[in-house]
């Protein structure tokens, strides 16, 4: 299970806060997030662990009064995704989300695919049919999806429509994917399918989820960061954290004597 | 560890039962190694039937806990201290049960002893002590886990060394005996088995020691040097 490589910074949180008007809902946030490694956050509900995630691709920026200090490092061009002077379209170029309810664009299962491709302004029609093709495989729903791409997305099952928003996600070759509770509304099986592409996709990209279900963060991911009320309060090593956590407060909300 | 109680007070019951089945198991595997150890210094040949009997009950428990354990973690998917106490209680329930089996040996010796027409009690004295020493290791190996008290685990392991030393006096003192005097050969090695039970039951509760350092402290310390040993905490 160990492996004894050195992990290599994707990404760094440095002394980050954040704030909705006047509420603090992150405080003082230090994390690394290593590359092609998937990295849990887990926490209870309020914990600010989907707050922080949404800070990587810099969607809080769509409300007024929300406001971020210090810095996410972003590497190996070590740009910081919270500059003044980064373009929150280009962050999202390279940081793709997933969220917790599958939600693909009223459009064909092609266009879903395409349309990141289309707003970066490609046009060319082989190109679009490549790059479709290979994020629709990467997302492993290409052999259930290769005959009917011109089928209105939402007529899919759920557990399809989620990974046709990976797939979305993957179009547009991103080095860090955020996954927000990506299975809380599958079933067992389409959730198995969802973990297993998520064991797939570290081959090539970073990944950040957010998951309730303790269990998965257990099997997915590589480290785990526990929150708690806006704080991390924990970070190491998944196998670390699940047998031998050195934080009471992690002991108590991973063995459910929270409360 | 942790006192605080689970969300679930049901999962607590689960746990806590589970705890005092292991303890309910450790003190039947005393009382049997005790009687086998009276047996051989009193030749009381008539409890031997008995231990040997009651042997059946120590492997019914080691099932009934185990089978406990696979249930819980089915049903709880215990974490963290939890899925440290479950584990750990299966691998010592598996070490106090062989603890029991070497009770069955002694027990058995001393009968073959006796059938013979023997008294082991020329060596009784040097096969006591030793049987007191394994026996005081496996009962502070079994408050450890009631106590969940690392520290004790580890004067336990600690423990263990002496044990091997006087099991190797024991060795020296009955090939001398036999190589003095042919006649006793059968009886010495009948007793070097049950030397080397009595070794064995101090091997196991030192096992039982490590298991507890691991469910306290989360370090597995099985097959290191004897100076990372030590309790951290």
């Amino acid at each position: 299970m160990s492996n004894h490589e050195t992990p290599v910074l994707k990404a760094e949180a440095r002394g980050l806060n954040f704030y909705y008007g006047e509420a603090q809902a992150l405080k003082n946030i230090n994390m690394p997030i290593y590359d092609k490694k998937v990295t849990a956050l887990i926490g209870p509900s309020g914990c600010g662990k989907s707050t922080y995630l949404r800070s990587f691709n810099r969607m809080h920026d769509l409300y007024p009064g929300n406001r971020y200090e210090g810095e996410i490092r972003f590497f190996p061009d070590n740009t910081n995704l919270l500059g003044s002077d980064v373009d929150p379209i280009e962050v999202r170029m390279r940081v793709g989300m997933v969220f917790q309810k599958p939600n693909p664009f009223p459009k064909t299962i092609f266009e879903n695919v395409a349309y990141g491709l289309r707003v970066r302004g490609e046009n060319n029609k082989r190109v679009l049919e490549d790059k479709v093709e290979h994020a629709l495989k990467s997302a492993a729903i290409w052999e259930e999806v290769k005959n009917r791409l011109q089928d209105q997305a939402p007529n899919l099952s759920g557990g399809q429509q989620q990974r046709l928003c990976i797939a979305r996600a993957l179009a547009t070759d991103p080095e860090l994917l955020l996954f927000d509770e990506p299975t809380s509304a599958l079933d067992p099986i389409a959730t198995g399918a969802i973990e297993e592409l998520v064991h797939e996709l570290k081959k090539r990209v970073t990944i950040l989820i957010v998951t309730h279900n303790m269990q998965q963060a257990a099997r997915v991911s590589d480290y785990t960061a526990y929150m708690f009320l806006g704080e991390m309060i924990e970070f190491g090593k998944t196998d670390q954290i699940f047998i031998k956590p050195q934080d009471k407060r992690t002991e108590d909300y991973i063995t459910g004597r929270m409360g | 560890m942790n006192e605080k109680s689970h969300l679930s007070s049901q999962f607590d019951d689960e746990l806590g039962r589970l705890r005092s089945h292991v303890l309910q198991m450790g003190g039947l595997v005393e009382t049997q190694i005790s009687a086998a150890i009276d047996a051989y210094s009193k030749g009381e040949v008539a409890s031997v039937k008995h231990i040997v009997e009651t042997d059946r009950k120590v492997n019914d428990l080691e099932i009934a806990i185990d089978d406990d354990c696979a249930h819980l973690i089915a049903k709880r998917q215990p974490a963290a201290s939890d899925l440290r106490l479950v584990f750990g209680i299966s691998k010592i329930v598996t070490d106090l049960e062989r603890a029991g089996d070497e009770a069955k040996k002694i027990a058995k010796g001393v009968r073959r002893i006796y059938e013979a027409g023997q008294m082991p009690s020329q060596y009784g004295i040097g096969i006591r002590h030793i049987a007191e020493a394994a026996l005081v290791m496996l009962r502070q190996a079994l408050d450890a886990f009631a106590r969940l008290d690392a520290a004790l685990a580890v004067k336990v392991i600690q423990a263990d060394v002496d044990v091997d030393t006087e099991f190797k006096s024991i060795m020296r003192q009955l090939i001398t005996h036999m190589m003095e005097d042919p006649r006793t050969i059968t009886t010495s090695i009948d007793i070097i088995w049950i030397a080397r039970a009595v070794e064995r039951i101090g091997d196991h509760a030192k096992n039982v020691a490590e298991h507890v350092v691991f469910i306290v402290e989360g370090r597995d310390i099985r097959h290191l040097p004897k100076e990372n040993k030590e309790s951290k905490e």
